[in-house]
């Protein structure tokens, strides 16, 4: 049946479109599954080897040979967009939170419309529009969020009323709804039929396209791709590109050396009905109702519908399976909820007969987000899957990025949100992956507020100090599998409204994050910061700072304990990453960076640390308890613990000494905080970390210590101007552009990374500028709380987007970091943005549709803190996302 | 005013036990694999009891079910003791020789039963002293006639039904010095009790069934579907034989005057019982007896009363009928259960519950469009139906609780209506007894591999 069903979804007239196709005789299409010798064999030796001939695979081929790139070879198992692809619902929607996503998903759209012209392969598509439904107030506030970050892009949406959605689409009850989003470019293809179109596209440029050719593993040597081994025969290649959909898993873990692509399958239905005895109009817009789990487009004059269970079925969790593969049948029981739902938004259907439950497995990652990039491991091994149900919404845009990647060695936008790197070995465990996809999964359609986390898969990487925060009320989030304390609910608080609460708006742990930051202020905090990723890189004589002298932007040629931020830069002078170092000795460097940063940052330094057995990079994170010692009285704790005085003349800011604190001793400690504020972080081998921690909190009780948490660091970090990297500052960010020449050492007298962009940005001028807002009108218990991803109004023009934000304790208003462009109000160009540009403008920020007024600073509010410090020491770095 | 379902499923689960036979190197070796109980009163206090359990000392487990009336002292006592009864009726001469020794020497005694109990499934310490030497007394007289011939199951179980209904009436004769005991055994005689108990050893199942509880046997059939299979004879007006049985034992002048609206000289239901002196006695031991008894039973209306047309005591006996049943690899469970449950529902339906109730939800047929023509309201409510059918299921982790719930919920439809479940459960205690009986359920789960082995 379902072999069937695949002609009804893309009526394709592929031979006669695509006669240079290396396929089978005419015969073989349709139901034989005979093996016939291939006509053409494998070539020996190609540039590239993509694997897959879905929508991802076939538009990687199809964006690299627009490039120039011709010696490719596309092998797919079976047949070209037989897998996810065929049977996906071919809906491209825009209307994506992750500002890539959207990106992405737009450039999809225009791509696919322009498909049929170039190719002459019939496409299928139709602009329906879509209309996204809110059945209640907090859905249309998260419809609005994307509805101002879609208009900014300049992609039409408006919110509706529900009077409007009836307008649009007659069949809708909705009696239940408070209002929608129209997007009316949003457009149904049939995927299978794009990605042919691709396929024929890339044919012509010179990619070469096997089907039935099945890659059995890729060779690394050395740690690079070198060749791939199918059962047609081996081809050597420089890059693989493994486009294996829901196999791209297995496909990693083939090889000799694994590559960890952490996706997992779970199965997907949807329904196809026969016309109704009107049959529905092919232009009806598409219909996605989330708080009832589902999506309905017009399909052949009936419908198809299918959505995202609260429980979900994963498959192939022991890996691929035949047997499962041809039991995946209709499974109404499962479905019942769905069409439930569907015949409350359409009551009308109840008469309209059924043709068949399409069981279609999609594969999920952890985040949500789809996967693409190099492997940590392996170089020239590029990864594309994941799609997390979006494929077709993403597969032009997705594959344009990982083509542009391979070609220059990086992607025109930021794509650290879905690169392979952001995750690591400890993602890649079976049984981790398929319990978070059952919670990925219905993700999908639960509304998402700010500051949520996931709640399987937790617990796998924590501190040693874990049982006994835990035991004074911490509250926990994870990043990159480590629990970190959101902030510690007091003895006696409602503790199960705590955790339930989902709002948009003022939180309820509001006044107990206020009181640890007024702690912070005042007196002294512990936060635990041990999920920090730190690497120590030593070496016999003066390759280690020589390396890092060319990697990092700043100076390191400093005294030894002395400790330097500096962003870690690419050729484009855009922060890779963004770390403190300090100099242990003439010879070592500790240096500390963010916690997601563990993959990315290694690779990103073994791939250019000389190859010298003498340079030892070391990853130490796991080693040490780092204590984060928050506020004015921490010198007092620390000094009365280690007998040893730790006054500004004695111990001056940014500096790094090893010393004893209680009877522990060689506890390296470091006169930063990452917030701005006074005091110091111990990092301690683990092995003492629960003695320090004690004597910590024994001491501190007379200067009033207590545990805070990351919620407070951040209100700390945000009111102080604090740039993060991965929220704030990203690849395409240069110091010039937040503030922070100061780190940037042009004339340190040697050549580093990023050099020449950043002396033609002093030179020049940059284009964008991150800002410090602050709301003007903005009433915290009454309004809509800003997130990050807000836009920015100058003068009632758009000019970026915000970044992070937070509540500021201190100034009581709400604080929002972001960039300021300044586009041409004629050509849209983008010109240098100026300190006055910055200064002379009237700011309002887009909070789901509603404007607040913001004041515009280029500089922290240094006056109303109390501590005075040199500049140059002011000490402007962190590393956290939220 | 409703019960919230999980008020609901607390009162129904408030009684519920279940019991796994433990396996030994990961098999298990038994024909039970285990029973799940409960049960859920109307009277108050109920006047149903249960037990269960192994015998220690010859192979086999006793499963049993009781159904009290005119009070729960005789279905207190025959819960207590039965088992133990039929336990030593089965012992080999030489152990009890060894027990009996044992008891002699003051030695410790070989333990007899392994009773599997719920907490609320009490004995009463006063009376067990005299309950024992009423056994001693009949493991003394076994000794005594040692027969040699090898222990017939079906023999011991009508003898130790007998000969506890005699030590109930020798007791309430002889009396107690002890006044609460006195009153106790008084009690006991004078209300009665019903019994169903099983006796499983391998594939041999023995049902001795004494009133209108009832055991059958859940049938898998190939196709599997579940039948019904009954293992006892309900001993009420409805059963032709015991009424032709009553009319043999006494004289034709009684004929019309013996059965009276269906009850036994139009008092009782079940027309075999344990205690009852009433039905038993002759007219001047139940004078003397109440009058010199306790005030308590004197100012009893009840135990003063005498049936009308009584001429020819005893009319009443806890004699058992025995089935003998030899269980196949199809016969996937027993069903003990008071009349409580059978008067609301058909054992076809209390077969095809609990089987696919063991069986997991598996049972229902997934289904497939097809070719068919199904329009997506007809698919809707199939499936929404099937869900609550599913949804019934995963309430209960117990087959019995599970029943309860069909045989107080069930609606028209045969599906558990919580409305309506809610409302019976709800009512007060006095109005209770009209709406339903005590239940009382056992549900005994076979190991088909282990049948299947012999």
């Amino acid at each position: 049946a379902a072999r069937m069903f695949l002609r009804l979804l893309s009526d394709i007239q592929w031979r006669a479109a695509h006669p240079k196709w290396r396929r089978m005789t005419s015969s073989q299409r349709g139901t034989s599954t005979t093996a016939e010798p291939h006509p053409v064999s494998l070539p020996a030796q190609a540039q590239v080897v993509i694997c897959g001939g879905g929508i991802m695979g076939t538009s990687v081929a199809y964006h690299l040979s627009k490039m120039g790139w011709k010696d490719i070879v596309l092998l797919e198992q079976g047949r070209l967009a037989a897998g996810t692809t065929r049977f996906c619902a071919g809906i491209v929607s825009t209307a994506r939170p992750v500002s890539v996503e959207l990106k992405m998903a737009h450039y999809s759209n225009k791509l696919y419309q322009q498909l049929e012209q170039e190719t002459g392969v019939q496409t299928g598509y139709m602009k329906t529009g879509s209309i996204s439904l809110a059945q209640t107030q907090d859905r249309l506030i998260s419809l609005k969020r994307i509805a101002s970050s879609l208009n900014v892009m300049g992609i039409p949406c408006e919110i509706i009323s529900p009077k409007k959605v009836l307008q649009l689409h007659p069949l809708i009850n909705i009696h239940d709804l408070v209002g929608a989003m129209y997007v009316p470019e949003d457009a149904l293809v049939s995927s299978a039929n794009v990605s042919l179109a691709l396929a024929t596209a890339a044919s012509r440029n010179g990619v070469q396209i096997h089907e039935r050719t099945c890659v059995s593993h890729v060779t690394i040597q050395k740690g690079r791709v070198t060749g791939v081994e199918t059962d047609r025969g081996r081809i050597q290649c420089e890059y693989f590109v493994n486009c294996a959909g829901q196999w791209a898993y297995e496909l990693g873990h083939s090889g000799e050396e694994p590559v960890h692509i952490p996706l997992h399958a779970c199965e997907h239905f949807y329904l196809l009905t026969h016309p109704l005895k009107e049959p529905l109009s092919s232009s009806l817009p598409t219909i996605v109702d989330p708080d009832g789990r589902i999506y309905i487009r017009n399909w052949q004059g009936g419908i198809l519908s299918g959505g995202f269970e609260k429980n979900p079925k994963p498959l192939f969790t022991e890996g691929r399976n035949q047997l499962e593969i041809q039991n995946l049948q209709e499974d109404w029981d499962h479905f019942g909820p769905l069409l439930g739902a569907l015949l409350r938004r359409m009551p009308g259907l109840e008469a309209l007969q059924i043709m068949q439950l399409v069981n279609c497995p999609e594969s999920f990652t952890p985040d949500m987000r789809c996967i693409m990039g190099e492997s940590p491991t392996a170089r020239g091994y590029f990864v594309l899957a994941g799609m997390n149900s979006a494929g077709v919404s993403y597969g032009g845009g997705a594959g344009k990025y990982l083509a542009e990647w391979i070609v220059n060695g990086y992607p025109s936008e930021n794509v650290w949100p879905l690169d392979l790197k952001r995750f690591g070995t400890l993602q890649s465990s079976r049984t981790f992956l398929r319990h978070r996809v059952m919670e990925v999964m219905p993700l999908m359609c639960d509304l998402k507020v700010p500051r949520w986390d996931f709640q399987t898969g937790r617990q796998l990487r924590t501190s040693p100090l874990y049982d006994r925060l835990d035991a004074q009320g911490a509250r926990w989030m994870e990043k990159h599998g480590f629990e970190r304390v959101k902030y510690f609910v007091p003895p006696g608080s409602d503790l199960l409204d705590l955790d339930h609460s989902k709002t948009f708006y003022k939180p309820d742990w509001f006044d107990i994050v206020g009181s640890e930051v007024k702690c912070c202020k005042e007196a002294v905090c512990v936060i635990d910061m041990s999920s920090f990723t730190k690497f120590e890189i030593s070496s016999t004589g003066d390759q280690a700072l020589e390396s890092l002298q060319y990697l990092f932007s700043n100076d390191l040629d400093v005294p030894v304990g002395h400790v330097v931020h500096t962003g870690m830069l690419n050729e484009k002078g855009g922060y890779e990453n963004d770390c403190s170092i300090a100099r242990l000795s003439k010879r070592s460097f500790f240096m500390i960076s963010p916690t997601d940063q563990q993959v990315h940052c290694w690779t990103w330094l073994k791939n250019r640390l000389p190859d010298d057995s003498n340079l030892v990079l070391e990853d130490v994170t796991w080693k040490y308890t780092a204590l984060n010692l928050i506020g004015p009285r921490a010198v007092d704790v620390l000094s009365e613990l280690s007998y040893a005085p730790m006054t500004a003349e004695h111990f001056p800011s940014l500096f790094c000494k090893e010393m004893s604190v209680g009877y522990a001793n060689g506890i390296r400690v470091m006169s930063i905080t990452h917030t701005g504020e006074p005091g110091f972080v111990l990092y301690i081998p683990i092995e003492y970390a629960l003695h320090v921690y004690n004597e910590v909190m024994n001491m501190g009780q007379k200067y009033g210590i207590r545990n805070a948490g990351y919620y407070a660091l951040r209100s700390l970090r945000i009111e102080k101007f604090f740039a993060f990297w991965g929220q704030d500052l990203d690849a395409f960010t240069t110091p010039m552009e937040c503030g922070r020449e100061f780190q940037v050492k042009l004339d340190k007298g040697m050549e580093f990374l990023g050099q020449e962009a950043l002396w033609e940005q002093k030179q020049n001028g940059v284009y964008k500028r991150f800002t410090m807002f602050i709301l003007e009108d903005h009433d915290t218990d009454m309004d809509l709380w800003p997130w990050w991803g807000e836009p920015i109004f100058r003068n009632g023009r758009y000019v970026g987007k915000t970044t992070s934000s937070a509540y500021s304790y201190t100034l009581e208003r709400h604080v929002c970091l972001g960039f300021v462009h300044h586009f041409d109000e004629k050509t849209g160009e983008e010109l240098v943005v100026t300190t006055d540009f910055i200064n002379q403008g009237e700011y309002e920020i887009d909070i789901a549709g509603q404007r607040f007024q913001a004041k515009a600073k280029l500089y922290p509010f240094s006056s109303l803190f109390t501590q005075r410090r040199r500049k140059d020491e002011v000490e402007l770095s962190g590393y956290q996302r939220e | 005013f409703y019960l919230t379902p999980s008020q609901v499923n607390s009162i129904l689960k408030a009684n519920e036990y279940s019991f796994k036979v433990p396996e030994f190197d990961g098999k298990n070796v038994s024909s039970v694999l285990g029973f799940d109980s409960n049960q859920l009163p109307a009277n108050a206090p109920i006047e149903d009891r249960r037990s269960a359990a192994t015998c220690l000392q010859t192979r086999g487990m006793l499963l049993g079910v009781f159904d009290g009336h005119a009070g729960c002292a005789c279905a207190q006592a025959v819960s207590e003791r039965l088992f133990y009864y039929i336990a030593v009726s089965l012992l080999p001469h030489e152990t009890l020789l060894e027990i009996e020794n044992a008891v002699e020497s003051g030695r410790a005694l070989l333990p007899i039963l392994q009773w599997h109990k719920h907490p609320n499934d009490y004995f009463s310490k006063e009376a067990s002293k005299l309950y024992f030497n009423s056994l001693r007394t009949y493991w003394q007289e076994l000794i005594d006639l040692n027969s040699g011939e090898t222990t017939d199951v079906r023999e011991a179980l009508i003898n130790a039904f007998k000969r506890l209904d005699n030590d109930i009436s020798l007791e309430a004769q002889v009396g107690d010095p002890n006044s609460f005991l006195n009153y106790l055994v008084l009690r006991v005689a004078f209300s009665g009790a019903t019994a169903c108990v099983a006796h499983v050893d391998g594939i041999d199942l023995h049902v001795a069934n004494t009133g209108d509880s009832r055991a059958m046997l859940g049938v898998q059939e190939e196709d599997g579907s579940w039948s019904a299979v009954n293992l006892s004879y309900d001993h009420n007006a409805q059963n032709e034989r015991e009424v032709e049985r009553l009319k043999m034992e006494h004289p034709k002048s009684e004929e019309k005057s013996l059965v009276k609206q269906d009850r036994l000289l139009g008092l009782l239901m079940p027309f075999r019982a344990f205690g009852d002196v009433k039905f038993k006695w002759s007219i001047e031991l139940q004078k003397r007896v109440v009058e010199s008894g306790p005030d308590q039973l004197n100012e009893n209306e009840y135990t003063k009363f005498i049936p009308p047309n009584y001429y020819t005591p005893p009319y009443l006996t806890a004699e058992p009928e025995v089935i003998h049943h030899k269980l196949r690899p199809q016969d996937k469970f027993l069903v003990l259960a008071t009349d409580g449950l059978w008067e609301t529902m058909h054992r076809q339906d209390v077969a095809r519950i609990v089987g696919e109730y063991l069986t997991g939800v598996h049972h229902q047929q997934p289904i497939a469009v097809g070719g068919y023509k199904v329009t997506l309201g007809q698919m809707h409510g199939l499936l929404t139906e099937r869900r609550a059918r599913i949804s019934s299921v995963f309430e209960d982790q117990n087959a019995a609780t599970h029943l309860i719930r069909h045989a107080v919920g069930n609606n028209e439809f045969g599906t558990v209506d919580h409305e309506r479940l809610s409302k019976m459960l709800s009512l007060p205690e006095e109005l209770a007894r009209m709406y339903r009986d005590d239940i009382t359920i056992i549900v005994v789960q076979f190991n088909s591999h282990v049948i299947g082995a012999y």
